[in-house]
């Protein structure tokens, strides 16, 4: 810490930042736009100019440029000198003699950057009066839209989308007062972070497109904290709502998850909320056809159901821990399965075991951004945790950060340390069976099928532990690999090692644990990290239950009269053959779900429950993080939680045959949440995810919407002009409205949505920082159920390492191992009901070492009968593996699996 | 030089002939420098020499070509990537000297390159060519393959263990090129916008390596200092600074040109003796000393000497020495419109005062030329000569030079501006006329 | 060509080090980078279609839309507009029946103007394809077109 003067007024402020960071951490408010607190600075924009003065003596000054000035000891410097303030409106000006008068019609205006800094710096007279330059725009496909002329040319897009997140379709074009940025012809961005354009461009040159066919101003937005439930990654969100319908979904600052960064599975995967598929009331199958009831006939239908005996409860990793337990609650543990295979629910919970017991670090994603060292084995990453890809991206770059440190360049000198890191090599290493979005940055990648990548892992856990069980027959080159991988790891002071359950190989998962484990010895922060597939998936393996299998196996043997299914289509996890069986063994299924899976055509009662956006709850991420997301729409009745629904269920069932306590007491969320406190310990700390619903602000709720929104009462004009109270909820400390609380040091959990007083873009972040990068000055949103400080006292005892290592795999001559290529479009089930999550995915294809010599089409034989498909060559794919892409060719596929494949003749013409 | 030549860089220089060979180059006095060096100098003495020498950099900002050099990190070739480039990305309007070195004695650059190289210790050469030089760029790649053939250039040159050579780089038109920084980003491949320093090329240049970049003039002193000491190159230069100068004069003069003089050479000496002074019919009304980008000097300061700090206190800059004169019968507002077009569109549209600032300078220019300027026009045009014009406002000095030109003009030609605003045209009528 | 690119791209550290002298040397055959030649010189050299039209796009001599068979380059900087350029570029613009920037309908030449080429003491100067031209007169641009339109 040192002490800069900005006006006279002194201020505390960290050392190794620069002059902006140190400004706006000092609450001043100075205009910067080519500045991110993610990009660093290059000094394009010149709008942060300030006054730096040499020493008290000194009263000229000199302008220079804050966000590429470090911030030196007893630095003397002026926002308000009038120089500075000149050149700054003077920049402005600049930028706006070619930006359109637009404002009323541009989907930024009210939440622009470029708007409060033009106010800012006083801009407010035109006198430019030549014409301006115009652009083409650009079709970018689905989920960003183009208006070029809007652009100030301050280079955060390409900046963003290239040199961040490893784009290369989105670029720079032509020179001076004619720069350009889009793609040399229209098409679809095809990079896995392009929504974020949408956040990054301080104007409204890409915009959200989904969001523009349902636009409305934030300012008359309700915005709630939220989580996305597309991954395990658990990125948090805001969900912002109008007239009780979701219309977007923003990027929600954690520091140590998704910083300033969404997916844009998770950006545009709400879209099933308000799809045709939606469920909306109570569906009962009458005759044959399902036809909507009411409530209480749905619950009446329900009590009837259980009178004729055992109800099975089935929950999904993708619904919330309250949902789940109250389901438990109902069931009883004997009769509550997690709604996966078993082999899905021992890989879960083998990741939640590995992680307890690993001796080092279990870093966050902000954490594995600055790993030196990382290995990723039999995971790809970009698509089963694109978040967390992005994380390793970055992590490459800490060998260029050492060279600038060395340089004694800071580390914010953004285009000058890409300079001086030009050949630094990278020490990310991949084994993977398919290529990965990561291997352009990769130190080296390596091709082979999961059993032998989990080889080279325990040979590489050997290779630094000699007490690891050593693999036997390693080949030469294998051996040498696992050295030198091994060496790359030990030679690092932050060595990561990440798995997960993509190829469903708990081996695989054990090499990794074993690994990160054997660093340990030497390296206390080496770190583990394991994938899991759903947005609750560690909840849920910390809860347990029966797998699918066991529910299978009480169905047949007639044990079960009623199943009661929550978010979750049993068709993605059972085959066909299974889920026929079971509907023909099971009398009654009741499915609670919001879409209208394949499952439900088989239910005799549907029960519409509540979204993510339309409720409160508690999601474990893959990390074993807790965390709350709250609603920010209110749906009509009967739409509600799924643990409301439980509860309701309970309260419809005869006392005395089922005699449940508890579940039908709890009057909210917290009350919920007590109980699975006391049932499950270990989850215990979810309950502080975030403030209790009785928090208050100086004894008021929080606002939910900027003060600035629109009278209520004029949205419903044409049906009354009454005010309406505004709904509200007995789970969360939220106002629905504008009334309430709001200010930036707001618990972090409970941000609905960025705004301070002449910071309306989202920018205004900033002010809700500590410091800027930093912990947000309310806290932290979310807790850690696995503390990796728990862990230290594991250390006394030697690491019990797995023992048991596959053989290596051999390539069949008359059938192929069928490995699942997991789409970040495509493969998740919730946002392929998203319309432009669908438009951006692509048709299925069969995934065939490039060696392969097969036809333009294949037939793959599945359990389910055969599959007609479209072959691509996929370079460094072992030999006898074939890639196919997951639930988009058979629905419930399990990987891996062995099948056959045949070549169709005659290239592939059918007769 | 067997004889040292008051001339040194141009006495070879014959264009009934052509460039010399190898041999006639030895002959002429060539390769001693390379041989002296290789032979018996050590990488620091050549840069205590050239140190010594006091020779500044020759494209335009004038840095200590020795000092430069010095913070180049000291290991052997062999052991670091390190690059040492000439830049011959001549495109300062106004300016062919460059072009008269490359084409007329390309193994002078060539024995300089080597010079440097040895001096820096880096193991590639590299020339950045302006893309239209395609004379230069024949006679270049001759000179060079020869050079190779006779062991120049290549592995362990002259059994000295130092290991070098050089690749010519056509470049496709960009005056921003000409920018150190620039030129190392266009050399990656990449839009060449220019960088940020520190890092400064000398520590991580070219893909991250320690990169030296020296005009093409500044080499060609090289094996000349080397070859007959620095003292006698200081002593060449009438002044400060040491060395010749090529000088050169266009514009409506009699013999426009260029000719290699001591540096310290009087403009009005230039302009009267070695150019003819001006065409019959035509008056001197001021000039621009040293390229585009420096300030106007008008008819009175025409005794300044031509060394780098005497007409930095005339109020301009040597810029590249090559000298543009407006005569009294060209509009000085077209003139100045003219090159803040060609700034306008050279800008490389990185940073918003230059990108955003320079057209709208033009299009001022434009109407008050064409005769729809209004009074507050001229304000505007000062309000951008001040705000563009002074340093660390932009990101690099593309637009401070642009306003050299104009920000000068705007004084010495007040009555003009002021006279196409009220008389709604310009007094020139079309301006340049045969 | 494919074998020269290839060849270009070795001499680099990196083969993206390549990219103008690639261009220039598709442009030396066809006269100018078509999207299609764009995209298989960025295959080549590694990079993406839009990384390499952002270089391409950047620099004033690579030529994205077609020339004609003969493109002539008038320089319009401040000597050779001291010198009259204007009225030059005013004659062959009438000439041509174009304007600058633009191709004549018999596809024989483009005109382009261009910024300082160096020739200043032979002001007005231009380049014709890779001749250098100083000293330019009316009378020596008529005769000059006159060649061109013969000359294939």
């Amino acid at each position: 810490m040192t002490t800069i003067r900005i006006d006279g007024r002194d201020c505390p402020t960290r050392s190794d930042i620069n002059l902006l960071q140190a400004c706006l951490e000092a609450g001043a408010n100075l205009p910067y736009f080519c500045w991110h607190p993610e990009l660093g600075s290059v000094g394009a924009c010149r709008q942060c100019a300030i006054k730096q003065f040499s020493g008290p003596e000194d009263r000229k000054g000199r302008i220079v440029m804050a966000c590429m000035t470090p911030v030196s000891e007893n630095a003397i410097i002026s926002i308000d000198d009038p120089e500075a303030r000149d050149f700054r409106a003077g920049v402005i000006e600049w930028m706006m003699v070619n930006h359109p008068h637009d404002c009323p019609v541009c989907e930024e205006g009210s939440e622009c950057h470029l708007q409060d800094m033009t106010v800012m710096t006083g801009h407010n007279t035109r006198r430019y009066r030549f014409t301006k330059r115009t652009h083409r725009n650009q079709d970018l496909g689905p989920f960003v839209k183009h208006e070029m002329n809007r652009c100030i040319a301050c280079y955060r897009c390409v900046r963003f989308y290239r040199d961040y997140a490893g784009g290369d379709d989105l670029a720079a074009f032509a020179s001076h007062d004619n720069v350009y940025f889009g793609r040399a012809e229209d098409g679809t961005l095809r990079n896995a972070f392009s929504g974020n354009l949408v956040e990054i461009c301080p104007t409204g040159v890409f915009t959200d497109k989904p969001f523009s066919a349902v636009y409305t101003r934030k300012w008359d937005m309700r915005g709630a904290p939220s989580v996305c439930v597309h991954c395990a990654v658990g990125c948090n969100t805001i969900v912002n709502a109008r007239e009780e319908t979701l219309r977007r979904v923003l990027n929600r600052y954690n520091t140590d998850i998704n910083r300033y960064v969404l997916c844009d599975r998770g950006r545009f995967g709400h879209g099933f909320i308000n799809a045709p598929t939606r469920i909306r009331t109570p569906l009962r199958a009458i005759d044959g056809q399902q036809v909507p009831v009411p409530m209480a006939d749905a619950l009446t239908a329900f009590a009837r159901m259980a009178t004729q005996g055992r109800i099975v409860g089935i929950v999904s990793p993708r619904a919330a821990l309250e949902t789940c337990f109250s389901l438990h609650a109902l069931v009883g543990p004997e009769h509550f399965s997690t709604g996966q295979t078993r082999q899905e629910q021992e890989c879960t919970e083998l990741a939640h075991t590995l992680l307890t017991r690993h001796p080092g670090a279990l870093p966050t994603l902000h954490e594995m951004e600055s790993a030196d060292a990382v290995l990723v084995l039999g995971e790809d990453v970009c698509a089963t945790a694109p978040r967390l890809g992005l994380s390793l991206r970055q992590s490459v770059r800490q060998a260029s950060f050492h060279t600038a440190d060395n340089a004694k360049v800071p580390r914010w000198m953004d285009a000058a340390v890409r300079t001086l890191g030009g050949e630094c090599p990278s020490n990310l290493h991949i084994l993977t069976p398919a290529p990965t979005d990561l291997d352009n940055v990769a130190a080296e990648t390596f091709r082979a099928a999961p059993d032998d990548i989990a080889r080279l892992g325990f040979a590489i856990a050997y290779a630094i532990d000699p007490f690891a069980p050593p693999v036997t027959d390693l080949t030469p080159d294998d051996a040498a690999h696992a050295a030198r991988i091994a060496q790359a790891l030990m030679a690092a002071r932050k060595p990561l090692v990440v798995s997960g359950m993509q190829y469903g190989s708990p081996t695989l998962m054990q090499a990794t644990a074993s690994i990160a484990a054997a660093l340990v010895r030497t390296i206390p922060a080496a770190g583990l990290s394991l994938v899991l597939p759903e947005c609750n998936s560690m909840g849920l393996a910390m809860l347990g239950g029966l797998p699918l299998e066991t529910v299978m196996e009480q169905a047949r043997a007639g044990e079960i009269s009623t199943l009661v299914v929550v978010e979750n289509d049993l068709t993605r996890h059972l085959d066909l053959a299974d889920v026929a069986d079971l509907v023909a063994a099971v009398p009654n299924i009741v499915v609670i779900d919001h879409t209208m899976t394949p499952l439900c055509q088989h239910a005799s009662l549907v029960l519409p429950i509540a979204t993510f956006s339309e409720s409160n709850g508690t999601l474990v991420n893959q990390e074993g993080r807790a965390q709350r997301f709250f609603q920010a729409v209110f749906p009509p009745a009967p739409i509600q939680a799924g643990w409301r629904w439980i509860q309701a269920l309970a309260r419809s069932l005869d006392p005395s045959m089922h005699p449940i306590t508890g579940l039908i007491d709890w009057r909210d969320l917290d009350e919920a949440l007590a109980a699975l406190a006391m049932a499950f310990p270990d989850l215990a700390p979810a309950v502080m995810a975030a403030p209790e619903a009785d928090y208050r602000i100086n004894g008021e709720k929080l606002r939910s919407q900027t003060y600035r929104a629109s009278g209520r009462t004029v949205i419903r004009s044409f049906v009354s002009v009454r005010d309406q109270p505004p709904p509200a909820s007995p789970d969360t400390p939220f106002s629905s409205s504008m009334e309430g609380a709001y200010e930036p040091d707001m618990p972090g959990a409970l941000v609905p949505y960025y705004q301070t007083p002449a910071w309306n873009s989202v920018q205004a972040l900033n002010r809700f920082q500590s410091e800027i990068g930093g912990p947000m000055r309310g806290g932290p949103s979310g807790i850690r159920l696995l503390s990796p400080a728990e862990n230290q006292n594991t250390e006394a005892q030697p690491y019990a390492y797995a023992t048991d290592i596959p053989a290596p795999y051999i390539p069949q001559a008359d059938t192929v191992l069928v490995l699942p290529d997991t789409r970040l479009f495509g493969s998740e089930e919730l946002s392929m009901f998203s319309p432009p999550i669908t438009a951006r995915s692509s048709a299925p294809t069969l995934g065939l070492p490039a060696s392969a010599t097969g036809s333009g089409r294949m037939v793959l034989h599945l359990e389910d009968g055969p599959h007609d498909l479209p072959v691509e060559p996929v370079p460094g794919l072992p030999e006898g593996t074939v890639l196919c892409p997951t639930h988009m060719v058979a629905r419930a596929f399990r990987f891996p699996r062995i099948a056959r494949l045949e070549g169709l003749t005659d290239g592939g013409e059918r007769p | 030089m067997t004889v040292a030549s008051e001339r040194p860089l141009t006495a070879m220089i014959d264009p009934a002939i052509g460039p010399p060979n190898c041999a006639a180059y030895e002959r002429a006095g060539g390769w001693q420098a390379a041989r002296l060096a290789l032979g018996s100098l050590t990488p620091a003495e050549i840069i205590d020499r050239v140190t010594r020498s006091k020779l500044r950099g020759r494209g335009g900002a004038g840095f200590g070509t020795g000092q430069k050099w010095s913070f180049v990190p000291k290991e052997p070739a062999s052991e670091r990537r390190k690059y040492l480039i000439a830049n011959a990305d001549e495109m300062e309007p106004g300016t062919f000297k460059d072009r008269w070195l490359l084409e007329g004695n390309p193994l002078q650059l060539v024995e300089g390159m080597i010079l440097a190289a040895y001096a820096v210790q880096a193991g590639h050469g590299i020339v950045f060519l302006r893309g239209e030089y395609q004379e230069a760029c024949v006679r270049l790649h001759r000179a060079i393959g020869e050079a190779r053939q006779q062991g120049w250039l290549g592995e362990n040159i002259l059994g000295s263990g130092f290991t070098f050579d050089i690749h010519v780089h056509s470049s496709a038109g960009r005056y921003i090129c000409g920018e150190e920084t620039a030129l190392l980003t266009a050399l990656e491949g990449r839009r060449a916008t220019p960088r940020s320093k520190p890092p400064f090329p000398q520590t991580g240049g070219l893909w991250g390596a320690p990169s030296v970049v020296n005009n093409v003039e500044t080499l060609c002193n090289l094996p000349h200092i080397i070859a007959n000491g620095p003292e006698w190159f200081a002593g060449l230069g009438l002044g400060e600074d040491g060395g010749t100068k090529i000088y050169g004069v266009s514009g409506r003069v009699a013999k426009p040109g260029a000719w290699e003089l001591p540096i310290g050479t009087p403009l009005r000496q230039i302009i009267e003796d070695h150019a003819g002074g001006m065409r019959p019919g035509y008056q001197l009304r001021a000039l621009l000393p040293g390229g585009a980008s420096t300030a106007f000097i008008d008819a009175t300061a025409l005794d300044v000497a031509m060394d780098y700090g005497s007409v930095e206190k005339a109020g301009s800059r040597l810029g590249t020495g090559m000298a543009i004169i407006l005569d009294d019968r060209t509009c000085p507002i077209g003139m100045i419109r003219n090159l803040e077009h060609f700034f306008a569109k050279e800008s490389c549209g990185w940073c918003t005062p230059c990108r955003d600032g320079l057209p709208w300078v033009e299009r001022l220019l434009d109407a008050i030329e064409d005769g729809t300027g209004r009074e507050e026009d001229m304000e505007q045009l000062d309000r951008h000569a001040r705000m563009l014009g002074a340093p660390g406002r932009t990101f690099c000095a593309h637009a401070p030079g642009a306003m050299a030109p104009l920000a000068s003009g705007l004084k010495l030609f007040a009555a003009d501006f002021a006279a196409h605003i009220q008389q709604g045209r310009c007094p020139h009528h079309a301006g340049a006329g045969p | 060509m494919r074998a020269e690119i290839l060849a270009l791209a070795a001499q680099e550290l990196h083969p993206r080090g390549a990219s103008v002298a690639a261009l220039r040397l598709v442009q030396a055959h066809f006269g100018w980078v078509s999207t299609a030649h764009l995209r298989e010189v960025a295959d080549l050299l590694g990079m993406s279609a839009d990384d390499l039209d952002g270089v391409a796009t950047y620099f004033n001599l690579l030529f994205r839309r077609p020339v004609g068979r003969h493109v002539i380059m008038l320089c319009d900087s401040v000597s050779c507009w001291i010198m009259g350029c204007e009225p030059l570029c005013a004659h062959l613009c009438q000439k041509l029946g174009i304007r600058p920037g633009e191709t004549t309908a018999d596809n024989a030449i483009t005109l382009l103007p261009t910024v300082c080429i160096g020739h200043c003491d032979h002001a007005p100067a231009m380049l014709v394809d890779d001749t250098l031209h100083g000293d330019v007169t009316m009378e020596s641009l008529d005769h000059l077109i006159d060649t061109l339109r013969n000359t294939p």
